[in-house]
């Protein structure tokens, strides 16, 4: 029998170590695992390597991991969203390094890191900073730059509905990055704030199949980084 | 000036029906307010959205239907959502048929910055425009025609760090409808009132004005 629940945040998260890279699923607030970023809080892994497309916002979430100063460096499309600031004093202050990557290039990175591509060329970022170092190749007359695959030990994601195999579904825009992650690291942790059993979830529908998956933690009721701002709260 | 020309209303005319269209973060958005009759277009979000509809009604709004923007929006008839990766297949696979972004300046051979002005202390931040503008079939630019401190932002050169070198097509200023051609600026179209004098005055690179046009 397989059942990949485990019982809380906590023992979900209790082994990223120091220096591990984790990528986080979420585009603003929407998808962003927030218990599971307050677990890894709690838990005290430093150093970490993100992988994400924001920053966070207020003083909680992912802005929380970084405030706290548990992480080293982000790689990162976009680090400023209105209502950050946390990265910005961090980054001013030459206290966290950023790499960064336009939005396609890191989900295809990602993907691609899940995928077993270790790199591959494309068009975006030619004849900008961001292409800078970086090998080029032309093809049909056109340049490209080469990419990396990018892995990880750990990705954090959220999910609406999760079952004892891994199977993940989203709810709506919260799904963007978290597909790829989930097949880009060694172990990928599920939030989901409904957990089933396997065989109650539509196969037609899996959006994640569970084979990516390596734990599920039931979060009944997920926050908001809007409401959680909105109400003035900092973690812990 | 003419402030009931609106440059929105303009673009929007040029959209072909049935178009897919990716309207990028800030101006280029009020596009949507002015489709004319008879015309659908389908919004893209890079964020996982094709098929977004308006803003939505107070106390309707879900946190996690948003744009790129991260305002929340609502879904169309016919919508469909997904991940990262295949939105960017849709951009960088050439599926979408226009991008409208806005910008910091472009250049006569069609370079666009719109992502940094390379300041020292600002924090650089570039989305999912190089992405859009590297593999989207037609790029317009919306832009005021000067920045507020009346500096020109169609340039010979682009002095900002680059989105892309020769991406933009079309260009929609509050002063006049400019393409983008082998010969540098070419004159669509000046905005109700404008000369084409005080146009070319606010441009740092001849527009020409004789381009044939499909």
């Amino acid at each position: 029998m397989i059942d990949k629940r485990v019982g809380s945040t906590r023992e979900a998260v209790a082994d990223i170590f120091d220096g591990a890279t984790v990528m986080i699923g979420g585009f603003g607030e929407a998808g962003s695992p927030i218990e599971l970023i307050h677990a890894l809080i709690d838990q005290g892994a430093k150093g970490l390597t993100v992988v994400s497309n924001n920053t966070g916002t207020g003083l909680v979430g992912l802005a929380a991991l970084l405030r706290a100063e548990r992480v080293s460096k982000v790689i990162c499309s976009f680090p400023k969203t209105a209502g950050s600031t946390v990265f910005p004093d961090l980054y001013r202050a030459g206290k966290i390094e950023l790499e960064l990557v336009p939005q396609g290039t890191l989900a295809e990175r990602i993907r691609a890191g899940g995928a077993g591509i270790v790199a591959f060329y494309t068009p975006t970022a030619v004849g900008t900073p961001l292409a800078e170092g970086k090998e080029s190749r032309v093809f049909g007359n056109r340049e490209h730059v080469l990419e990396y695959g990018i892995r990880a030990d750990f990705t954090l994601i959220k999910g609406c509905k999760a079952d004892t195999h891994g199977n993940v579904l989203y709810h709506r825009t919260a799904r963007n990055f978290a597909p790829m992650m989930a097949t880009a690291a060694t172990v990928t942790i599920v939030q989901a704030a409904d957990v089933v059993e396997a065989g109650a979830l539509d196969p037609e529908a899996i959006v994640t199949p569970g084979i990516f998956v390596d734990r599920v933690v039931h979060v009944a009721s997920p926050a908001l980084e809007s409401a959680l701002n909105e109400a003035g709260a900092s973690y812990p | 000036m003419d402030a009931r020309w609106n440059r929105h209303k303009r673009l929007a005319q040029d959209i072909p029906n049935g178009s897919y269209v990716n309207l990028g973060i800030g101006i280029p958005e009020l596009v949507a307010s002015h489709v004319p009759e008879g015309r659908t277009f389908i919004y893209h979000t890079e964020n996982g959205l094709l098929g977004m509809g308006p803003s939505p009604a107070a106390g309707e709004s879900d946190p996690e239907l948003i744009n790129a923007g991260k305002r929340r929006v609502t879904m169309m008839p016919g919508a469909a959502f997904f991940d990262q990766a295949t939105s960017f297949a849709m951009i960088r696979g050439g599926h979408l048929d226009l991008s409208v972004l806005g910008a910091l300046q472009v250049a006569a051979n069609g370079d666009l910055a719109n992502w940094s002005t390379g300041a020292d202390d600002a924090i650089p931040a570039v989305g999912g425009a190089m992405d859009l503008v590297a593999g989207v079939k037609r790029v317009f630019v919306m832009t005021t025609h000067v920045t507020k401190e009346g500096e020109p932002k169609l340039v010979q050169h682009c002095t900002y760090p680059l989105t892309g070198r020769g991406v933009v097509t079309r260009i929609y200023s509050d002063l006049a409808v400019i393409d983008v051609t082998e010969r540098g600026f070419a004159l669509v179209e000046l905005a109700p009132g404008i000369a084409f004098d005080f146009v070319q005055e606010r441009t740092c690179a001849p527009i020409i004005t004789n381009h044939a046009r499909k």
